[in-house]
């Protein structure tokens, strides 16, 4: 792909990244997954409407799906491989895992990025706010009831452990 | 690519709710899907598709895409050197069109290159001269002798009768409609992939990808390479949701042609409109039934006729049509029946199995009559359902006796007594009112509505066929390695078996191999088998090499073996006191069994519809309230009750998350899920406009589960997986009619079908 490929940085997890070699209209999400050997993220719609690609993006959660790459140069990006370290879990993580909120586990990490991030701007979310921030993240198995339920542990959790 | 799983070392038996052992993996990130495979030097795969319904190829020209630089091979019929066509129960669909092209989105080539946007470039350089025909998109027109045949074997894939009792008939009460289901996909997120990497010297290959069925694969995959079955070794590559779109090839063929034309590893990975257009669907339908009762409403007679459209090529039609034909009677007592039912061939995108797999299409045909028999009866739901609920023991239409468990009426009223949801507040956050997020609706226009729905459901293959399942056991140290090649698609087989272990054999420690064709079949995940088959198949080999242990304790320290029993952790006398643990009683041996489990047989329905065709069945109750925008025709599903005949419950949080999951779908189809057609053309292959449930649309569901054991099943428990989705999308619908008065003949139930 010489003819169109540029050189650019991108900041990921907190690392520099240098993508060489690359066209230039690869989005985020195929430059994480194919050129930064960090396929946690999923793609499953192309279109910015399913949410298992999501990232954050500047303290924003964003469909990487919809984000081309080289116009990321100057963004701080945070992927689901920068939440836990391999080891422990996040109490979201760890709820998901405990009260069933995963199946197939495909729309897992979006989800599980998205509710960080909800988390991280509200603490104690209510039922229709929580509805409301990962309705652009589409479940396909588990028909939400047990994701809502990893939500409210979590959030329980949480608070026992800050009080 | 699965390696080997340590799952935890918690006293997980049977029962209880066991944690998934790859769901850390997953929350993280880590677990391979297919579509995260990767191999040195590999190149990438991508299909040239057809963009007509009908057409005779004249020409493929592929010279200007062999110019692009990248490319590194085009492969076309022509490069098929074994069988050209595959097929799930009738070979008729070709690996590349080579004369015609029978539905938009049939591959008609195939190129490997360095990037998928070179692929891409590669695509759009193939020029395809086409002599474009009409197609035939009408189901029925299709059952005409004097329509044309759009396929050599013809446009009729399958009649079936069922022709029994009194075919005369009339009862005192006559209701009758005709009812339609559209055409819903099964969305899975992980969208379809593998990586293909060829043995040296050509003469095998080696491929990791995400199916339902890695030896029904292997068998298809090598006849059209033309290479002996262990040639094509099949590893399960980490799979995003199935629901039976997986149960047919999709880009198996082309990957692995790739492969061994180029020397290199190929990656393929469908688009999500690839995806629409790669695998099948679930079938549209058109279903006509009269109901004969008594004036108290007891169920006399059914007369029905049901025709499925099948789409281009055949895949499981013939199956999923003695489905809808066999279950169109309901969980209800009926003696007398004259139905014919039709699978064609149309030049529609093709239609093959999806979760209910032809008893969704008859439920919402046979709950719609149920309702309108209560009302001339003068009867309520429930009541209706309940005078005619079919117990153990009852003829079925087709003659087979029901054996399995069926608490049909239990069923019935455990859902009714769940308590209603509390009706809409005047202070309700906007975001709870129909229309969500979209602030359009008023609460003076919006009305709630209950409605009814109760299924039967086939649980595993039927007429005849024999879905075995193969499992090994090793036991050394304390610890149980399991093989299998069952295929976990999200449903929890990979809890379930070790869970299965700990029970029989008192180990804490289970260690599961990779799922790949090095062991015997495990059939299909699908037709809500897997616990039953497979589940069967680990029972049994933990068995095996129980006795085979307790054989090695009784000869070492003298015991009869038949006085040995596992409690807990341990090995026990059961009459006197010794006592050892599993651990070290299996300390320095091995034992190593491998068990197949069979269901047992069944048979053929003959011309008029007759036979044992089924192994078992199981039941589900569903009770709808919503809330309906009757001026925008807007819904809004509350709360879905359900009762469900489970058989025995073997992990409570994975079997509610299959009734919470199966819900969702049928919701969706219900109303939202439809792929719209336009002459042949699917006009919403994308998630933006083929609408999918949120979390926003998912409704309260308050579950009971219905714990009979089921005599024939290994562990008593029945499948779970499609009852869920099947009567929940009549019921919603019945809600919506009782809200708005209207017929509602059709799903999904559109805004326009509510508002004119």
């Amino acid at each position: 792909m010489n003819p169109n490929s540029e050189i650019y940085n991108l900041r990921v997890n907190g690392k520099t990244h240098e993508i060489r070699d690359s066209w230039v209209g690869e989005s985020l999400l195929y430059v994480l997954r194919e050129r930064l050997n960090l396929p946690g993220t999923k793609g499953a719609c192309e279109q910015g409407e399913c949410g298992s690609c999501t990232v954050i993006m500047d303290g924003q959660a964003v469909c990487s799906c919809l984000v081309m790459a080289a116009t990321a140069i100057e963004s701080e990006i945070q992927t689901i491989e920068n939440l836990s370290d391999g080891g422990s879990l996040t109490e979201v993580q760890d709820a998901f895992v405990t009260e069933g909120g995963v199946q197939c586990g495909f729309c897992t990490p979006g989800l599980v990025v998205a509710i960080e991030h909800l988390l991280s701007q509200n603490p104690d979310p209510s039922e229709i706010e929580i509805k409301e921030a990962i309705s652009g993240n589409i479940c396909r198995c588990t028909g939400y009831g047990r994701i809502f339920e990893a939500v409210d542990k979590a959030v329980s959790v949480r608070k026992a452990k800050t009080s | 690519m699965s390696s080997a799983i340590q799952t935890s070392t918690r006293r997980d038996v049977l029962g209880t709710s066991a944690l998934r052992p790859d769901g850390a993996a997953k929350v993280q990130g880590r677990f391979e899907f297919s579509s995260d495979l990767h191999a040195e030097n590999m190149l990438w795969g991508a299909t040239l598709r057809s963009p007509h319904p009908y057409a005779r190829i004249i020409n493929i020209d592929l010279s200007a895409a062999y110019k692009i630089t990248g490319v590194e091979a085009i492969i076309t019929a022509d490069d098929v050197p074994g069988k050209k066509t595959y097929g799930l129960i009738s070979s008729d669909q070709p690996v590349f069109a080579q004369d015609f092209v029978r539905y938009v989105g049939e591959p008609i080539a195939a190129v490997a290159a360095d990037h998928p946007e070179t692929c891409r470039r590669a695509l759009a350089a193939i020029k395809v001269e086409y002599e474009v025909l009409t197609p035939l998109t009408d189901a029925e027109l299709a059952i005409q002798p004097t329509t044309p045949p759009i396929h050599p074997d013809g446009n009729v894939i399958r009649r079936q009768q069922i022709i029994t009792g009194d075919q005369n008939l009339q009862g005192e009460i006559v209701v009758e409609g005709t009812y339609e289901i559209g055409m819903q996909d099964q969305a899975f997120l992980g969208l379809e992939a593998a990586l293909a990497i060829p043995d040296s010297g050509g003469k095998g290959i080696e491929m990791f990808v995400a199916t339902q069925w890695l030896h029904e694969d292997q068998k298809q995959i090598a006849a059209c390479l033309d290479l002996p079955n262990e040639k094509v070794r099949l590893t399960l590559g980490g799979v995003g949701g199935a629901f039976g779109a997986r149960e047919d090839i999709s880009l198996q063929v082309h990957c692995a042609l790739l492969a061994l034309r180029t020397s290199r590893p190929i990656k393929m990975q469908y688009s999500r409109e690839e995806s629409f257009y790669g695998h099948v669907h679930r079938h549209p339908a058109k279903i006509f039934i009269r109901h004969h009762a008594t004036r108290t409403g007891e169920i006399q007679r059914i007369e029905a006729k049901l025709v499925f459209d099948g789409g281009a090529y055949a895949s499981t039609s013939s199956a999923v049509l003695i489905n809808g034909v066999t279950h169109i009677q309901g969980p209800y007592r009926c003696l007398n029946a004259t139905v014919d039912g039709y699978a064609v061939r149309t030049n529609n995108p093709p239609c093959g199995a999806m979760r209910g797999f032809g008893v969704v299409q008859a439920c919402y045909a046979h709950e719609s009559q149920m309702d309108k028999l209560a009302v001339a009866c003068g009867l309520s739901p429930v009541e209706i359902r309940l005078r005619n609920a079919m117990v153990t023991g009852d003829k079925l239409i087709t003659g087979q006796v029901v054996e399995s468990v069926a608490p049909v009426a239990r069923c019935i009223r455990e859902t009714d007594a769940i308590a209603l949801p509390a009706p809409l507040t005047k202070t309700a956050h906007p975001l709870e009112l129909v229309g969500g997020s979209g602030l359009t609706s008023l609460p003076q226009n919006i009305v709630r509505g209950v409605g009814w729905g109760v299924s039967i459901k086939n649980l595993m293959y039927s007429e005849t066929f024999d879905d075995f399942a193969t499992a090994r056991c090793q036991l050394k140290d304390g610890v149980a390695t399991l093989k299998y090649a069952t295929v976990e698609v999200g449903q929890g087989f990979v809890v379930l078996a070790p869970q299965i272990a700990r029970s029989v054999l008192g180990v804490d420690e289970v260690v599961l191999d990779t799922v790949d064709t090095g062991i015997g079949s495990a059939g299909s995940t699908s037709a809500s088998r897997q616990t039953w088959m497979s589940g069967g198949a680990v029972d049994g080999a933990c068995r095996l090499v129980r006795q085979r242990l307790f054989e090695h304790v009784g000869k070492k320290y003298n015991i009869d073996p038949l006085r040995l029993v596992i409690e807990d952790t341990d090995i026990v006398d059961m009459i006197g006191d010794f006592r050892i643990s599993v651990v070290e009683a299996s300390t320095g041996v091995l034992i190593d069994e491998t068990f197949e489990h069979h269901h047992r047989p069944t048979e053929e329905l003959d011309e008029k519809g007759q036979g044992n065709c089924h192994v078992a069945f199981a039941f589900v109750a569903h009770r709808a309230v919503v809330d309906v925008d009757v001026e925008l025709g807007l819904v809004k599903v509350i709360q879905i009750a359900t009762a469900q005949d489970v058989g025995r419950v073997l992990n409570p949080i994975a079997a509610l998350g299959q009734i919470e999951g199966g819900i969702a779908q049928g919701l969706g189809l219900a109303v939202m899920e439809e792929i719209v057609l336009d002459k042949g053309k699917m006009r919403n292959p994308s998630f933006t406009d083929y609408l999918l449930p949120t979390a926003l649309d998912a409704p309260s569901v308050v579950a009971v589960m219905i714990e009979e054991p089921e005599p024939q099943a290994p562990l008593g428990a029945k499948g779970i997986g499609e009852p869920p989705c099947i009567s929940v999308t009549p019921a919603i619908a019945a809600a919506i009619r009782n809200a708005t008065g209207k017929e509602l003949p059709r799903v999904p139930v559109r805004p326009q079908d509510i508002c004119f």
